[in-house]
């Protein structure tokens, strides 16, 4: 058997363990080699990535590389990806030694900062690749612990508030998505997430206290697993954690949470909810799309209004979400293949926008919109910089935000022309608030005396936004490198969730 | 060899923007500027290489795989028909004499400090403007139309933006890129309806499809619409933000703000035309859908009247030259609603080379003045500024259409505007007679205000600061040169190539590129229509310079006192029928008022409202929790978690091991 995920999947824990455990001292020489290790570890996760990807078949559905072991109490430790996991997890050990890099200059308890992103490197792959609901959910709850400490310590000023809203907020999800589990696992029998794939879920109605639930069982498991997703991605209008949380959360931390974090989420979704629930999502589909086009509207409505930086972008993120979940929920194959694209892309942008606030922040520590103005007379590459993600933010043709968008609106408009014609005017919005976003912080003349000394981007942090640039820029150009890879495995997803729509249909008709 | 010298076509200006804008620091700011305007040059003879001795059928070199996503799938690809034959002559040759022109114009601009290196950034901006009008026009899909689509509004942006420290440039730039999102937003939904109905969106299935749709339905929102109708319409939107139509209008004026070759190259000749080519490159979709095409009929001739309107009281002299753009795009439209895209295209290729010519002329004026570009400061400068007055001059006389009445001879505008009046005639109906009538009452302003703007400039006494006059020279022979081809054109064009536009060879010529219904014969009958038809634009534009010379020459208090006379009218022309301050009003402010609303109370009022409801109420222990130790929370939550584990472990002994 191979072990190629696995040992992928521990690279980074492994590496951290060492951190922890090996690594002394305070100094500065201290402080370099464990940002040393923790490069080397992740840039050496990333490579074993490359080798997963090139040893995965696009053209095949299945799930490959699987391993399949026993473990404590019988439960299963089951590895395995598809077209839809792998870019999920190429977009994971990418970005983290960009992040690590982008961390270069943390000084305080840089050993545990270090340690903690490479726990959270570990959980965030497992997420993405393990195939049995017991690991599934250790990985996606534990995932939140590094992050509560990333925020809660080396977080801004109100990190604890932050925080706190954070957990509330999620502990609601996580509850509900554990009875779904333990009830989806007591109905079927088995918690491989292959064989509940398979697993046809009861639909027909049930009639609890006078109130007839189409869908029954389905649509019940369904909202319990929505309200974890729901709260992960985040949706309107459990999406109030994700401002604070960004504007809190020091700057490697946002860049995780907006690029991969969030996409935990969607990837639930796309891998529980619509393929195990085909009919209740069916059924729930209008209201999820509803909620997708006022996230859409009422974020990019709000994100013009901020004066925080990271704010802004925070909202703006809510609003590229709803777009994710417009297209998962369409259920054909541009909305799906739109809604892929879109986290993938999202996640290169918002660690670029993200990281460009970093850059700024690091030399005024400030994140008002209103101390800036004027940059580019002083920080011509910045600006540049700046510049192309604010238009692949805005979903600029020839960037990778394009077609995300492009192709998910191709399928919703599918679905209903009405949520199509909604949502696409989030395009409009989204114009208005990041350029004018721009125009305050980058253009205009350099009056401040604030700024009057400040320094154009190094060397280290050109290096950083290198690999961000590429990958926009390539996967605008040629979003067949993303296509081509999740095609088969979208395909058999719609194809599976029409089918099992049909057959649903026919047994109702016949009783 | 065609291939090669396409894609060469293509991909020249981009390898000129890259080189000029990334490598100047390695060769200097001369050499990377000679790059981009040579790379440019190279384009536009390849284009008119490729323009002659093209042989009229369809040709199309694929590059690379696009978006492939089901049944959608699309390529990068370069089609050539003849349509895209006529784009890449205008878009080149007006490109590269631009590019020549700013090694003159932008010299030692003002603007800038002494050591700001902004040439090298403006020719990078320029070469990838005319890439992306390229690759527009090249599409064989609606995808990579769209990229050239938005790639041009984002070049747009940047130029209009380009004096960055300006506070008036920058919100012009962000004014018009969101005006255009908005029609960008109709072409997308009109892209979306083309693939749902037709599954794909290549130009030939969609084409071949076309009949089919104008006889089957779609919903789209609550109505219940004739698919061809709808498609076309939503494609006419997006036309109607690129080409600057009317209600979409707004941001071109506005785009003065860029540096004046900028305004004569993207908001004169090519950019603005994007709208026309799409509705001319849709004639297999617009034929079968009449109503659209009457819709495109009545907002062109609209524009037309609207914009010279507002065009015969402007003082900016570029605002002047904008409206007058504007409104030359509205007779476009018309034409092309009355279904003779071959006039639509005429006046587009004959408009490239006066318009851009006046636009350059103007930044001649402007570059003399010290960029003063106030008219009322003007005067008496045709003795200061001789060539510039006489090339000038001939571009007002190719935009008025002087020519011999009756007659195949005059100046290129006389010839394609001309068509345009006679076609909108015989096209007859409701929206051919309004556009008649409209464009013939626009006729006579566009000859004012053109004449106006002549007279005020060049003629009558040295106006405003008397030290600028003094010093106002002649510009250097890179500026004078493309203004002199330009007005080779302004002279010849109509003449030269009335006959494969409009006249005899007319069907030949064009091909497949444009197709006519069988039932459309407007293009035949425009050829018979009565004289007084035929000479009714040369009647309206002599007594429109015989006004402008009675206003600007003869008795120069009469302006004045008109505008005293009728001060509302006045007011409701010079601020541009208050369309501004409409939108303002009615867009703008509420959406900041609703974004700020949805914030204050929608967010952190209910939302967080009752999430701090909760977070006190039902688990007080968990704040408590909080308040004591730093983050305690957390060793709550791993609890829950462990517990949650424990749980499922506990499922799992129940039902026997779980798994398989």
């Amino acid at each position: 058997m191979n072990h190629l995920l696995s040992i992928m999947l521990f690279t980074p824990l492994s590496a951290a363990l060492i951190t922890i455990l090996f690594l002394r001292g305070q100094d500065e020489m201290a402080q370099l080699n464990v940002k040393m290790l923790a490069i080397t570890a992740t840039v050496a996760t990333f490579l074993i990535s490359v080798f997963v990807f090139l040893e995965f078949d696009p053209s095949s559905a299945e799930f490959q590389l699987v391993e399949d072991e026993r473990w404590l109490f019988g439960l299963r430790y089951k590895l395995g990806i598809d077209g839809i996991s792998i870019l999920f997890i190429m977009l994971t050990t990418m970005l983290m030694p960009v992040t690590v890099l982008a961390c270069w200059n943390v000084t305080h308890r840089v050993k545990e900062y270090m340690a903690a992103f490479l726990v959270l490197e570990t959980f965030m792959i497992g997420v993405f690749c393990s195939l049995d609901l017991v690991l599934f959910y250790l990985f996606f709850e534990a995932g939140l612990i590094p992050m509560f400490l990333i925020i809660g310590v080396w977080g801004g000023r109100d990190r604890i508030y932050a925080t706190f809203k954070f957990f509330l907020y999620t502990l609601l999800g996580s509850i509900l998505m554990l009875i779904a589990m333990i009830g989806l696992w007591t109905i079927s029998g088995t918690s491989d997430v292959t064989a509940l794939l398979g697993f046809v879920v009861p639909s027909s109605e049930i009639v609890i206290a006078g109130f007839g639930i189409p869908g029954g069982l389905q649509t019940i498991m369904w909202i319990a697993f929505f309200a974890s997703f729901a709260v992960k991605l985040p949706m309107w209008p459990v999406h109030t954690w994700l401002p604070d949380a960004h504007v809190q959360a020091p700057t490697g931390g946002s860049v995780i949470l907006a690029a991969i974090l969030l996409k935990m989420g969607g990837y639930g979704f796309i891998r529980f909810s619509l393929p195990m629930f085909p009919v209740a999502s069916e059924i729930l589909a209008p209201f999820v799309m509803w909620l997708s086009v006022i996230a859409i509207i009422y974020t990019s409505l709000v994100a013009m209004m901020q004066e925080d930086m990271k704010k802004l972008i925070a909202y703006s993120s809510v609003a590229h979400m709803g777009f994710v979940t417009l297209g998962i929920f369409a259920a054909n194959r541009q909305g799906i293949d739109g809604a892929i694209f879109q986290m993938l892309s999202h996640g290169f942008i918002s660690a670029a926008l993200f990281l460009c606030v970093g850059v700024i922040y690091d030399r005024m520590h400030t994140r008002g919109i209103d101390d800036y103005g004027g940059l580019v007379v002083r920080m011509p590459v910045y600006a540049l910089i700046f510049m192309i993600f604010t238009l692949a933010n805005v979903g600029l043709p020839g960037t990778s935000g394009f077609v995300g968008e492009f192709l998910t609106l191709a399928g919703v408009f599918q679905y209903s022309t009405w949520i199509a014609a909604f949502a696409a005017t989030g395009v409009i919005l989204s114009a208005a608030y990041a350029l004018w976003l721009f125009r305050r912080v980058v253009f205009g003349d350099l009056v401040k005396e604030s700024l009057a000394g400040i320094s154009d981007m190094g060397g280290r942090e050109k290096l950083v936004f290198l690999p961000l640039v590429v990958m926009v820029l390539l996967l605008g150009i040629y979003p067949s490198l993303v296509t081509d890879v999740i095609g088969a495995s979208v395909q058999q997803l719609v194809e599976q969730v029409a089918e099992s729509r049909m057959q649903a249909g026919a047994v109702v008709v016949d009783g | 060899m065609m291939p090669v010298i396409l894609i060469t076509i293509l991909l020249a200006p981009l390898a000129g923007a890259l080189l000029c804008g990334f490598g100047y620091r390695l060769y200097g700011e001369r050499a990377a500027l000679i790059i981009a305007t040579g790379l440019l040059f190279l384009t536009a003879i390849l284009s008119w290489i490729v323009f002659f001795a093209f042989d009229g059928g369809t040709e199309t070199v694929r590059l690379f795989r696009f978006v492939e996503s089901g049944s959608l799938t699309s390529d990068w690809s370069i089609r050539l028909d003849r349509l895209t034959a006529i784009m890449l002559v205008v878009v080149t040759t007006v490109s590269s004499l631009v590019h020549l022109y700013s090694f003159g114009y932008m010299h030692a601009d003002p603007q800038w400090k002494q050591h700001e290196s902004y040439k090298p950034r403006f020719f990078a901006y320029l070469s990838f403007f005319s890439f992306a009008m390229l690759a527009l026009v090249t599409s064989d899909n609606l995808l990579q139309l769209f990229f050239g689509w938005e790639g041009v509004g984002v070049a747009s942006y940047l130029l209009i933006g380009f004096y960055y420290r300006k506070p008036t440039a920058n919100a012009a730039a962000i004014k018009a890129f969101i005006v255009n999102r908005i029609g960008d937003f109709g072409l997308a939904l009109g892209i979306f309806a083309l693939f749902m109905l037709t599954d794909s969106i290549h130009f030939e299935v969609i084409f071949a499809n076309a009949p089919g749709l104008a006889g089957s339905k779609i919903g789209f929102l609550w109505m219940q619409l004739n698919a061809a109708e709808l498609t076309a319409l939503l494609l006419f939107i997006g036309a109607c933000g690129k080409s600057a139509q009317l209600f979409l209008h707004t941001w071109l004026p506005d785009a003065m703000e860029g540096p004046t070759p900028v305004s004569a190259l993207i908001h004169a000749a090519t950019m603005v035309t994007a709208g026309v080519f799409l509705v001319c490159r849709f004639s297999p979709l617009f034929e079968f859908a009449p109503t659209a095409l009457g819709v495109v009929a009545v907002i062109g001739a609209a524009t037309a009247i609207f914009a010279a309107s507002v065009g015969l009281v402007q003082n900016d002299i570029k605002r002047v030259i904008a409206y007058s753009t504007c409104s030359q795009l509205g007779y476009m439209f018309a034409a092309a609603g009355c279904g003779v895209y071959q006039a639509a295209m005429f006046h587009l290729f004959t408009h490239a080379f006066f318009k851009a010519l006046l636009f350059l002329g103007a930044g001649s004026v402007i570059h003399a003045m010290h960029h003063e570009q106030d008219m009322r400061n003007y005067g008496g400068l045709r003795t200061r500024i001789p060539w510039t007055f006489w090339m000038m001059l001939i571009g007002t006389l190719a935009i008025t259409g002087v020519g011999v009445p009756l007659t195949q001879f005059g100046f290129a505008g006389f010839l394609s505007k001309d068509a345009i009046v006679e076609s909108s005639f015989a096209a007859g109906g409701g929206a051919g007679n309004f556009s008649f009538w409209m464009l013939v009452i626009s006729a006579l302003m566009t000859s004012f205000y053109s004449w106006r703007l002549m007279f005020l400039t060049f003629f009558g006494s040295a106006r405003g600061d008397a030290h600028t006059h003094a010093h106002a020279h002649e510009s250097p022979w890179t500026m004078l040169l493309p203004i002199l081809l330009l007005a080779v054109g302004s002279v010849a064009a109509g003449v030269i190539w009335y006959p494969v536009f409009f006249g005899h060879y007319v069907q030949d010529w064009f091909g497949p590129s444009v197709f006519t219904a069988a039932d459309n014969h407007v293009l035949e009958a425009a050829h018979y229509v009565p004289a007084w038809v035929k000479a009714s634009p040369f009647i309206a534009m002599s007594l429109g310079l015989a006004l402008a010379w009675l206003f600007y020459i003869r008795r120069t208090e009469l302006p004045a006192r008109l505008a005293a006379a009728h001060r509302p009218l006045y007011l409701f022309l010079l601020n541009k029928w208050y369309f501004d301050e409409i939108y303002e009003f009615v867009f703008v402010r509420p959406a900041k008022w609703i974004g700020r609303f949805l914030w204050q109370r929608g967010d952190l009022g209910v939302i967080d409202g009752v999430l701090h409801a909760v977070a006190l109420g039902a688990v007080p222990f968990l704040t408590r929790l909080a308040g004591r130790i730093q983050s305690g929370f957390l060793f709550h939550y791993a609890f829950v978690m462990v517990a949650g584990a424990a749980l499922l472990v506990a499922a799992a002994a129940i039902l026997g091991g779980g798994g398989g």
